[in-house]
């Protein structure tokens, strides 16, 4: 039992840090930098999205922003419409997830291979956003909310507490939204993974053709699986909108896309705490790196590190090449074969051996 | 005569212009053994993968109790009761063992049930010890019976076994056949093998593939004797 141990003491140790960050950041730091932390949350839970069915399902998404820009025009349009919150909230996660399940139904029904997935999702965010950035004229509007088109849509009116419309939450409101919104995907997570559906979605990612063998239907977990990542996709894009009361079709543009699949390729596929720390790490790296801007005749090299993209981009390499597991598992092992290695070397007094290693 | 378990009528398989298998007219009876003998490329596998709805076949039928299945998915047919382990072992390799047997168990079982057969099932096919080990990274023998317990898990009434001895040392072929005969005590088995040792040790009535259709079939002993089998499949083996 000492992988259910180890397990007990994983989650106790994330509940703990979670817990911390939620009370001590209000009271560290100023209100700029708890506004930074809250999209950082925001889009840690989006990377949750991936994580999940990609990690875990098996099913690359390039298109994942497609259903967290859902989310956030979703929760706009009903906003303006509506003026309380709770069922805009409620739509920015019902309509991205109906969205996944219609599209997941065509593409794991038809039978579509893995690759031409990856090629149907990216080409579809990619649609949304040609589509939504030519409306910005006047004549598209939808109830009383302009789409804006390129321009986006501003002054998003924020989230109130269900069902008052006269107490809107605030901006350190807005940090402890999304971070227990993020705790609570979190765990809410690891508890599907440990059920039964859960079980068998890894199970159909290790091994399709033996799943369907067996008996299970591959296309019903996958479509289960992917309208959940939606919703999920739904969610973060609502609170993104709420952040900074602005939403524009960037968010569904490539840079978007791309970013949410560098997040989970560096924290690493098959975990959930990677993929948020990846997030995280990456974002404060942008936001480090864009601060940076040299003045006028400043050297080359201040230039280069300006650069955030190039930085990234080399990151990414780096990750495929050298970290391919990405950075939680990689630390996982090797702190695995430093464990077993000084318990070998305790009992034989030899070096220890790697070719052992599997 | 009771009405046969399995049956296929003028069954084929085309792929481009190559006719993998030729109408074959198959019956098996409920709690028959029946061993398939042929040399590479007479069609086992695929008559194997056209009976699990891994592959539609060309024309044709193949009936389950008398229910058409020749068009259904893989999945039902699993859920109708025909188990099958494949010629490489197609098993979870980034799963433990345990989670392996879990897996196929927990698909006909409730979730207190299912520890309960886990653990039989470990027991049955002998890997209690290796249950906490990635499949992956077992031996080729030992995998085979991963697979074999996951089969059996799921508690089919027809068991296809493609291949099964293959790859295992003289003790394992042994333990291999002895539980071949028990799983057949209460199912019906169709099992495709090369070695003719194990077939022996098996086998009551045997159906030899030749070039996608049915050359002959009759009881071991007779296929032993009989000199167009000799031919074209001992014949070959012998000379290799």
């Amino acid at each position: 039992m000492n992988a259910r141990a180890l397990n007990l003491l994983g989650l106790g140790l994330v509940g703990a840090v979670g817990v911390a960050f939620l009370v001590l950041v209000p009271r560290l730091f100023e209100l700029d930098v708890v506004l930074e932390l809250t999209v950082y949350m925001i889009m840690a839970i989006l990377a949750l999205s991936l994580a999940l069915i990609w990690g875990y399902g098996g099913i690359l998404c390039f298109g994942q922003s497609a259903f967290f820009g859902l989310g956030a025009y979703t929760y706009a349009i009903a906003m303006f419409n509506i003026g309380e919150s709770t069922i805009p909230l409620l739509l920015a996660i019902v309509l991205p997830a109906a969205f996944a399940a219609l599209l997941g139904y065509f593409m794991f029904y038809g039978r579509i291979s893995d690759v031409y997935l990856g090629v149907i999702t990216l080409t579809v965010t990619l649609i949304l956003f040609n589509s939504v950035n030519s409306t910005a004229g006047p004549e598209f509007r939808i109830g009383s909310a302009r789409l804006g088109g390129f321009n986006g849509i501003p002054g998003i009116p924020p989230l109130n507490f269900p069902g008052n419309k006269a107490s809107p939450i605030d901006l350190e409101g807005m940090f402890y939204l999304a971070t227990v919104s993020l705790i609570l995907t979190y765990f809410g997570l690891r508890l599907l993974l440990a059920s039964r559906f859960g079980r068998i979605i890894v199970g159909i990612r290790e091994n399709e053709r033996r799943a369907e063998l067996l008996g299970y239907d591959p296309r019903a977990y996958k479509l289960a699986t992917f309208t959940i990542g939606g919703a999920l996709a739904g969610f973060a894009g609502c609170l993104f909108a709420n952040w900074g009361n602005f939403v524009s079709p960037t968010i569904f543009g490539l840079a978007q896309s791309a970013q949410i699949i560098i997040w989970v390729i560096v924290g690493g596929r098959g975990t959930l705490i990677g993929p948020i720390v990846g997030c995280i790490g990456i974002q404060w790296l942008t936001t480090a790196l864009g601060a940076n801007q040299p003045s006028g005749g400043s050297d080359w090299w201040a230039k280069i590190f300006a650069n955030a993209p190039l930085i990234l981009g080399i990151i990414l390499i780096a990750f495929v090449l050298l970290v391919p597991k990405g950075l939680v598992p990689t630390l996982g092992d090797l702190g695995q074969w430093l464990l077993s290695s000084r318990g070998k070397r305790a009992k034989t007094r030899l070096e220890p051996k790697r070719a052992e290693e599997g | 005569m009771a009405a046969p378990l399995l049956q296929t009528r003028d069954l084929s398989m085309h792929f481009g212009g190559v006719r993998a298998v030729r109408h074959v007219d198959f019956s098996l009876a409920e709690g028959e053994l029946r061993c398939l003998i042929g040399p590479n490329g007479a069609g086992k596998s695929t008559f194997f993968k056209m009976l699990t709805g891994q592959l539609q076949p060309t024309h044709g039928h193949v009936l389950f109790r008398g229910r058409e299945i020749s068009d259904a998915h893989a999945h039902e047919i699993a859920r109708l009761g025909i188990g099958i382990k494949t010629q490489v072992p197609s098993v979870f390799d980034g799963l433990s063992v345990r989670e392996n047997i879990w897996l196929a168990a927990s698909r006909i079982h409730s979730r207190a049930q299912t520890k309960r057969v886990v653990d039989e099932m470990l027991e049955r096919v002998g890997l209690t010890e290796a249950a906490e080990r990635l499949v992956g990274q077992l031996a080729h023998g030992q995998r085979q019976w991963v697979e074999l317990g996951l089969v059996l898990a799921t508690d089919p009434e027809l068991i296809l076994l493609d291949e099964p001895a293959a790859g295992m040392t003289h003790e394992e072929v042994l333990k291999t056949a002895e539980l071949v005969r028990e799983i057949n005590r209460t199912k019906a088995l169709i099992v495709v093998e090369h070695d003719m040792q194990f077939i022996r040790m098996i086998a009551k009535q045997v159906t030899v593939f030749n070039q996608g259709s049915v050359l002959v079939e009759d009881t071991v002993e007779s296929i032993m004797r009989n000199p167009q089998v000799r031919d074209i499949y001992l014949g070959k083996q012998a000379a290799a």
